[in-house]
């Protein structure tokens, strides 16, 4: 009897002793090996060949796919990475699997669309895949809306974009936004008031986290490039009224000191140009950055190709 | 006492060969011929590969096969024989028998894995006109295959000790799965927040990793693996196994055989 207490003593030792030296061996071998294979790795490239393992499961499938997207996109995005490859394989083989995936196609094509560090930078891949969706989903007018805002913001195609919104305006239930979206769009494409409101309808109709973030970002910059055009402009007509550029805000007339949309003050350079003061906190500021950077929206969407 | 456990380890052994365990050797074989000529004919440049990938990947379907089909019996076979009272009215305690049986499913898989190796160099020697310095490599892998046996052999053996064998075939076979996709687990345990990327990390531990013991698709491009992962990976079947031999002894001490 003692001896089996001594047995079980010594077995719930081991037990515990080898599972925790089991625990901290596999810890090393993680640090051993490369890098996990979830990040990079499709194992099934074809749809098909999903759809026949899935046997009759496929929406489920589709729903895990979608989900992989997505936890693909948010960790690429958390470490700015620059690189989406998995991204269009992924919403392809999801979409493919339940072509009716809605959020698939929305969030999916603004993932895509988006320069990076804030996306993939591929708005023809967005638009394919918007484009797959519509033929899928003919009464989905949010489709529409996006497919319109991938050809205005990133392809500059103002022509598209206000024939997208036109077509989704049509639809039964769709919102009233995209027939006066449509209307401006085609009568004055590039305008600056048009993509802030576009902006502002993608901030507050979408219900991904990560999308409004991105919206909201793209606004404050807007806001800030707003700001800095009207000071530089007040600076100029000081100059050309006094001959010298100001020194301070004070000299302009202007009392406090303006603040951007993140409650900074803004710089007077000595050379007459305002600046921000912490410019990597609005990524998409294009107006008088430090020397050397770049728009985050502009000329990074073509590095690393 | 390891005269006793080396008895019963020998005894397992010879009931898994009378058994025929060792027949699947014949479709091994057959797999193997059957692959290199096959692809052989229908693809390019590929049929090293090919054979490296389908032979290291049977060996181990194969064995995970036999460790769960035959480790979920161990226990529950000799208590339905009642040979078990016969075993433990004699001067073996129940930890040894537990202890034995595993010992001696793990010598029938290693037999059984040298078996398979013999006939994989042979088919590589055939596919290759040779071998080469490097297809020593492959050893590794293989290496690495018996160590997960070892892994599945001990959980199945886990099992059998208190549910039945149907059961316990359904929850080593689902462990083998996890286990596989052990990293993604350890991925997604990355991408939590707050209580659950903790409980996701603790569940990712608990599970076995057979992940990092595959190392097939390295071997067969020829890519090294290090002195590192083998002696890692050695220590973390050994710790793993004896950890889940220590449970089914146990829970098998305990266990009302009346």
């Amino acid at each position: 009897m003692i001896f089996t207490k001594h047995m079980t003593g010594l077995l719930s030792f081991l037990l515990v002793v080898c599972f925790a030296g089991s625990a901290l061996v596999e810890h090393k071998v993680d640090q051993l090996r490369p890098a996990a294979t979830l990040e990079e790795v499709l194992y099934m490239t074809s749809s098909k060949v999903v759809k026949r393992m899935s046997v009759g499961f496929e929406a489920l499938v589709a729903d895990i796919y979608w989900t992989r997207a997505v936890q693909y996109f948010g960790s690429k995005h958390l470490e700015n990475s620059r690189q989406y490859k998995l991204l269009y394989p992924l919403l392809q083989m999801a979409t493919d699997l339940d072509p009716h995936l809605t959020p698939a196609y929305e969030s999916g094509s603004m993932f895509l669309t988006q320069p990076p560090p804030s996306g993939a930078g591929e708005p023809l891949e967005a638009v394919a895949l918007l484009k797959k969706g519509i033929e899928k989903n003919p009464g989905a007018w949010k489709l529409y809306q996006v497919l319109g805002f991938v050809y205005y913001m990133e392809l500059k195609d103002y022509l598209s974009a206000g024939k997208a919104f036109e077509e989704g305006s049509k639809i039964p239930g769709a919102h009233p936004f995209l027939k006066a979206m449509a209307a401006k769009t085609l009568q004055k494409g590039g305008d600056y008031e048009v993509a802030r409101m576009l902006w502002q309808v993608i901030y507050e109709t979408s219900n991904d986290s990560i999308i409004r973030e991105g919206a909201l970002k793209h606004l404050l910059a807007m806001q800030v490039d707003l700001d800095v055009s009207q000071l530089e402009r007040l600076v100029q007509i000081y100059a050309s009224r006094t001959g010298h550029l100001p020194s301070s805000f004070a000299e302009l007339g202007i009392s406090t000191i303006p603040r951007d949309p993140l409650g900074y003050p803004y710089v007077l350079l000595p050379d007459g140009h305002v600046q921000v003061k912490f410019y990597r906190k609005l990524p998409f500021i294009k107006k008088d950055l430090p020397p050397g950077e770049q728009p985050s929206d502009m000329d990074l969407s073509t590095m690393d190709k | 006492m390891t005269r006793r456990i080396a008895y019963i380890a020998s005894n397992t052994f010879r009931e898994a060969v009378r058994d025929r365990v060792l027949y699947n050797l014949i479709l091994f074989v057959l797999l193997l011929v059957g692959s290199a000529v096959l692809f052989g004919q229908i693809s390019m440049e590929i049929e090293r590969i090919v054979v490296i990938n389908i032979s290291l990947t049977s060996i181990s379907i194969f064995g995970v096969v036999i460790a769960i089909f035959i480790g979920i019996q161990l226990v529950s076979k000799e208590i339905d024989k009642k040979t078990l009272y016969t075993v433990l009215a004699r001067p073996v305690r129940r930890w040894e028998f537990i202890v034995g049986k595993f010992f001696g499913l793990v010598e029938t898989l290693a037999v059984n894995t040298l078996f398979m190796a013999l006939g994989f160099y042979a088919a590589l020697f055939y596919v290759s006109n040779g071998l080469h310095k490097s297809d020593l490599n492959i050893l590794l892998a293989i290496y690495f295959i018996v160590l997960q046996f070892v892994i599945i052999t001990s959980l199945a053996l886990l099992f059998s000790s208190f549910s039945t064998p149907i059961f316990s075939a359904i929850f080593a076979f689902a462990l083998f799965v996890i286990g596989t996709f052990a990293d993604d687990l350890k991925n997604f345990a990355t991408l939590a927040q707050g209580a659950t990327h903790w409980l996701i990390t603790g569940v990712a531990y608990l599970l076995p990793n057979f992940g990092s013991l595959n190392v097939i698709g390295a071997v067969a491009h020829d890519q090294p693996v290090s002195l590192a992962l083998f002696v890692h990976n050695s220590l973390y079947a050994v710790l793993y196994s004896c950890a889940a031999v220590c449970g089914a002894a146990l829970i098998f001490e305990r266990r009302n055989l009346k």
